[in-house]
């Protein structure tokens, strides 16, 4: 791939993780994310996307039986070698299932970040995020007369445009989402669709999907992954027009998958 | 037999059966019912005002009334008050410690250490209570050369904690993964995760559990006898000895003078703790885990 900018935004160079000695869910995955991009990872199940998506914000670290190993460059810095408090602030992440914080309202949420992070902001400050986040994934109309209430009360697909706001709140670098519309109806999913193309101008997204024609609706460049190898990455257009590799082909034909 | 009659026997035994569980399942609530009946015959003329606002009567009081046939004066405030004091205190001390205890569990289930821990709270619990009163008595009333309501708490404390432990294990188990993990993943520091997110989330079951633990012990009398002893005035110091309900209707069933008290004070304790429990199992409802 070229690089245009002469600049990427994350760098993966040889990510192995394991979850047992000698034998990698993910294998020698090199790959460079240019910002402002949309990439999609995309593979069956148990081909290790999610892994690799979350080795980059080391969630891995919560299990301390998985390791993981290689460079991983989020700007230039090692994500591997940061305070991973850092780290996870600079790549906010969406997951599968709507998460909101049960106990916290709708404005709570969207801040929580920073609380939890200990950093204190003035109301107008704090005011001021709830809204741009909110705005930034068209929620705001929706919920703006409702901030007291949980973020529970709220339906599925809103749930999860509350919890992209969350992460956009603390205006991070890399957004990685995984499989965020999976547990969502097709409007819904739509919707986030949308968002998505619209947040990919101040974001850069890496979007862990096994929804194929959703990757090809949304995404710059595509991954393939299978048995924990990165088989394929290119532009979306060429992988799903001309794929180099035969498995790649095979699975975006539905031979397998 | 033909196959028709076979299958009315059958359905017919079926009955017989179901009739039996129904019988016995109806039995198990005859005991309260009568407990309840028994107090509230006997308990009943007792029961007043006084019972909230006066102190225990003193021997002598008590037999000029029954002298002149007149209600026995006095009530069981000191014990209101001792127990109060008592459990409160012994509140402090269990539920620092039982939470973060619950805390480690949850978050590390296996392991040797965690392993011990779990298996010395089962047997604490299953410890005879006069046993704890025995332990408190040499930690707490030996070196402070006094019987008091730290003593008391103490004890009481021992007992609460593994029902503490277990039931907030239990309840942050019960939180769904992904909580935890959205609150990492927006950089939050392993403790902020824990205070901000988990406990609240978590607050109705460990609410719950706090409140069963308190209604298990808000009855116990045996260790209270040997760290507590008992006090017929209002005590508010922590270092003297302190009264309690079961204190009072142990000295009331040993004086022929006060023992018509008996049955006043047993019905306020089980109501007390009958109402502990009914509170208990409807916050368990009302913040049940989603």
């Amino acid at each position: 791939m070229n690089n245009l900018t002469g600049e990427y935004l994350l760098e993966l160079k040889k990510v192995c993780v394991s979850y047992t000695p000698g034998k990698n869910a993910v294998n020698n995955v090199s790959a460079d994310i240019l910002p402002n991009t949309i990439t999609a990872i995309m593979g069956p199940s148990g081909c290790g996307k999610s892994t690799l998506l979350r080795a980059i914000n080391r969630m891995h670290e919560l299990y301390p039986n998985i390791v993981t190993t290689g460079e991983i460059l989020l700007k230039g810095k090692d994500v591997l070698k940061m305070n991973p408090s850092e780290v996870r602030r600079m790549a906010g992440m969406v997951f599968q299932r709507p998460n909101p914080f049960p106990t916290m309202s709708i404005y709570d949420n969207v801040i929580a970040g920073y609380g939890l992070n200990g950093i204190r902001l003035k109301k107008s400050e704090k005011d001021e995020i709830v809204e741009t986040s909110l705005r930034n994934v068209a929620l705001w109309d929706e919920v703006k007369d409702s901030m007291t209430k949980k973020g529970s009360f709220l339906s599925g697909g809103q749930q999860q445009r509350l919890c992209i706001a969350r992460a956009l709140a603390l205006k991070p670098e890399l957004l990685l989402m995984d499989e965020p519309t999976s547990a969502l109806d097709p409007i819904s999913t739509n919707r986030i669709e949308e968002l998505l193309l619209e947040l990919k101008e101040q974001f850069t997204i890496v979007i862990v999907t096994h929804n194929t024609s959703q990757a090809a609706r949304i995404s710059n460049y595509s991954m393939f992954m299978y048995l924990g190898d990165l088989v394929e990455y290119d532009t979306t257009k060429q992988m799903f027009t001309k794929p180099k590799d035969k498995r790649t082909e095979d699975y975006l034909t539905g031979v397998f998958g | 037999m033909g196959f028709k009659s076979d299958i009315k026997y059958r359905s017919a035994a079926d009955k017989v059966f179901f009739g039996v569980i129904c019988f016995f399942t109806a039995l198990t609530m005859v005991p309260l019912f009568l407990i309840l009946w028994e107090l509230l015959k006997k308990g009943y003329k007792q029961f007043n005002v006084n019972l909230f606002t006066e102190v225990a009567p003193t021997s002598m009081d008590a037999m000029l009334a029954k002298m002149s046939s007149e209600l026995i004066p006095g009530g069981v405030l000191n014990g209101i008050t001792g127990g109060l004091l008592i459990i409160v205190v012994a509140i402090v001390i269990a539920i620092p410690i039982g939470i973060m205890a619950g805390i480690y569990l949850a978050d590390n289930p296996k392991g040797i250490f965690s392993g011990s821990v779990r298996y010395l709270a089962d047997l604490v619990q299953g410890t005879p209570s006069i046993v704890i009163g025995i332990i408190a008595y040499a930690w707490v009333v030996k070196p402070l050369h006094s019987y008091s309501a730290l003593a008391g708490s103490v004890a009481l404390a021992i007992m609460m904690l593994p029902l503490i432990i277990r039931s907030t294990e239990e309840t942050l188990k019960m939180l769904p993964a992904s909580l935890k993990e959205a609150g990492l993943a927006l950089g939050a520091s392993y403790t902020n995760v824990v205070i901000k997110i988990l406990l609240p989330s978590a607050f109705g079951g460990l609410f719950t559990g706090i409140l069963l633990a308190i209604s298990r012990i808000m009855g116990e009398t045996a260790p209270l006898m040997l760290t507590a002893l008992g006090a017929s005035i209002i005590n508010w110091d922590i270092y003297k000895p302190t009264s309690a309900i079961p204190l009072l209707i142990w000295e009331f069933y040993q004086n022929p003078n006060l023992v018509d008290l008996i049955w006043s004070s047993s019905l306020l304790l089980l109501l007390i703790i009958l109402t502990l429990n009914l509170t208990a199992k409807s916050i368990a409802r009302k913040w049940k885990i989603q």
